[in-house]
């Protein structure tokens, strides 16, 4: 059976930022990562970052999975296995998984579970045709492998990610015909949307697909206007001749393997759905089980990376590995994801981690 | 509006612009930024140091116009396109409008293109006097447009 | 046009051109790329069809969790084909049925 440190489960930007941490602190850490790529969500991201120079602000997504990756690969303390899916995590600690086609056991004396999210869909009539897909798929598509979804599409959802999408298929050459979200409001960010505005993209909020319509692929969209009781308005529809829908209703945390590892799991709407309770070094329940990105709570990825370095230094921490200024970086970390949730638009993930979080103040009386 | 539409309104623009006086000694940044996010690349972008230090990264960005000189690096540092250059002292009919523009093909220099509004909507043909790409600009090229002086707070893009 | 030959930011580095089949059909696709996604360039977008009506499928999350792209990749069946590598020569079949696992 395999040994190792520190496990991390998952190689998006939390994962490998709690992996650069912990092996700088000297802990010897495996990776794994399904995919057959490192970076996550990263590598998708051809629009610059928001947030301070700390989280890489007004670098493009994917340049900064390169400086991650850099990172990663000068520490020789980390070993990286792709195409590895873990498949559960036992009573004895024992973590097995497929790694490229075969059963592997491994036991780690910490674990780092940074599994991200996946997306949501939304039930309408005809939502399984072809053409209807996850914004985040599309991305994949377009942005990993260089194909169009198709000749013109219709945007479901105005958060960030659906903003985002919109304008990456404009990028790519492919007609953005309307951006519509069930909320009265604009969810995602305001720049984001004045981007696709002035591209003549027009903002339907206030709207959802009523139904779509097609034989063996999607042909055409009908959208409904949503009373203040989201009720649908009759005489409202509006027809979209497309052959693609994305769908961005948001993200859900991917906790399966902390549901089956005993962590005590909460559902907090504003963190996306179920979320494990943890302290604020970001410790489960379940002792040597660490979480950082997505799987504690939908956010962005700059707070997902500063997650990750957390988690990274709280898991080395626990293995006796010392480090200089440890009491001032937590601190700095912790600073810097106060000030990322600081501002209204952060509002309701405060609320969702009050949930959740056991304050270290609680753990010591 | 602006949160419904993501259209901002005629006196959000007109509050984003500086003094007549401002705009007629020349080339000054113009950040439409309206709302609070986690963001200071265009405060760590400024050699001037005419946006201000932010003292919470959610506030909205303070800047001088007195203290800019137009100069436009944080046009592309801006991870919002949220942020222009107008150039009032451009031509007796015209002023001089510096856009990022993150699209393919470029135009050329000299070319007439299609001015748009903040909405998408055609509004008259435009000029293009420059067009800069470098790798400081990493792949946010930035366009200079020759707009009719009564335009300048109504066009913010273009297409060809 | 399916395929992105010119992008503002991103440059596409792809594997060498192969041949494969859909049901028997000759088919392009670049090597390591998804199978999904070079039937996807091909203009196919129905990839399977639920089990009870018998509805048209295609991919939806295309990063192996949904399980709607799910195919018969030379002679195994439920391959997630949006996160298979294309290879040369594969052959790609609709999936009738649940498939086994022998």
């Amino acid at each position: 059976m395999k040994q190792v440190e520190i496990l991390v489960v998952g190689g998006g930007p939390a994962g490998l930022c709690a992996a650069i941490n912990a092996a700088q602190a000297g802990a010897k850490v495996l990776i794994l990562e399904r995919d057959e790529k490192l970076g996550g969500q990263l590598i998708k991201q051809t629009h610059m970052f928001f947030g301070s120079e700390k989280q890489h602000a007004s670098v493009r997504g994917i340049d900064i999975a390169r400086i991650l990756l850099d990172r990663i690969h000068e520490l020789e303390n980390i070993e990286i296995l792709v195409n590895a899916t873990v498949l559960a995590i036992y009573d004895d600690g024992v973590v097995n998984g497929e790694i490229d086609g075969k059963y592997v056991k491994i036991k780690p004396q910490k674990i780092i579970v940074s599994t991200g999210a996946s997306e949501k869909t939304l039930a309408f009539p005809n939502n399984d045709l072809p053409g209807i897909y996850g914004a985040g798929a599309v991305q994949t598509l377009m942005n990993v492998y260089g194909v169009k979804p198709g000749n013109s599409v219709l945007m479901l959802g105005a958060g960030n990610i659906g903003l985002i999408v919109s304008y990456q298929l404009m990028q790519a050459g492919v007609k953005v015909k309307a951006i519509l979200d069930a909320a009265p409001k604009i969810g995602g960010y305001l720049v984001h949307a004045s981007k696709v505005r002035r591209m003549g993209v027009p903002i339907y909020t206030g709207y959802t697909v009523k139904e779509a319509h097609g034989n063996d692929s999607l042909e055409r969209v009908t959208i409904v206007e949503l009373d203040e009781n989201w009720n649908q308005v009759d005489g409202t529809e509006m027809d979209f001749d497309v052959d693609v829908l994305c769908i961005s209703v948001g993200l859900s945390p991917l906790g399966e393997l902390l549901w089956q590892a005993g962590c005590e799991m909460k559902y907090v709407g504003q963190l996306g759905g179920f979320v494990p309770v943890r302290t604020e070094m970001l410790e489960t329940t379940v002792e040597g089980i660490f979480i950082a990105g997505d799987v504690c709570g939908v956010e962005e990825a700059t707070s997902a990376m500063v997650e990750g370095y957390l988690a990274g230094l709280a898991a080395a921490e626990s293995l006796g590995y010392e480090m200089e200024n440890l009491e001032e970086r937590r601190k700095d970390y912790l600073n810097q994801l106060e000030s990322l949730r600081s501002g209204h638009m952060g509002d309701s993930i405060r609320l969702g981690l009050d949930k959740v979080t056991v304050r270290s103040e609680v753990v010591k009386t | 509006m602006l949160e419904k539409t993501g259209v901002p309104t005629p006196q959000e623009i007109e509050e984003a612009f500086p003094s007549q006086e401002r705009l007629a000694k020349g080339p000054v940044a113009i950040i439409e930024c309206y709302q609070n996010i986690p963001c200071n690349p265009c405060y760590t972008a400024c050699h001037k140091e005419a946006i201000k230090e932010f003292e919470d990264i959610n506030d909205l960005p303070q800047i001088n116009h007195d203290d800019c000189n137009g100069c436009g690096l944080c046009i592309a540092n801006c991870p919002g396109l949220a942020i222009m250059v107008v150039d009032s002292s451009y031509s007796k009919d015209e002023v001089l409008i510096k856009i990022p523009y993150e699209f393919i093909p470029l135009p050329e220099e000299g070319m007439i293109v299609k001015g748009l509004d903040r909405k998408g909507k055609y509004v008259c043909d435009v000029k293009v006097v420059k067009v800069l790409k470098s790798k400081t600009l990493d792949r946010t090229p930035i366009i200079s447009i020759a707009v009719p002086r009564q335009y300048m707070k109504v066009i913010r893009n273009f297409e060809m | 046009m399916v395929r992105i030959d010119k992008h503002p930011v991103l440059e596409f580095k792809r594997g060498k051109k192969i041949r494969f089949t859909f049901d028997g059909k000759e088919l392009e696709g670049y090597e390591g790329e998804s199978i999904a996604a070079a039937l996807h360039a091909a203009g196919i977008k129905v990839l399977t069809h639920s089990h009870e009506l018998k509805r048209p499928r295609g991919f939806y999350c295309a990063i192996g969790n949904c399980g709607q792209c799910i195919m018969e990749v030379n002679g195994v069946s439920n391959v997630r084909t949006c996160i298979e590598p294309l290879k040369e020569g594969m052959a790609v079949k609709t999936q009738e049925g649940k498939g086994g696992i022998l």
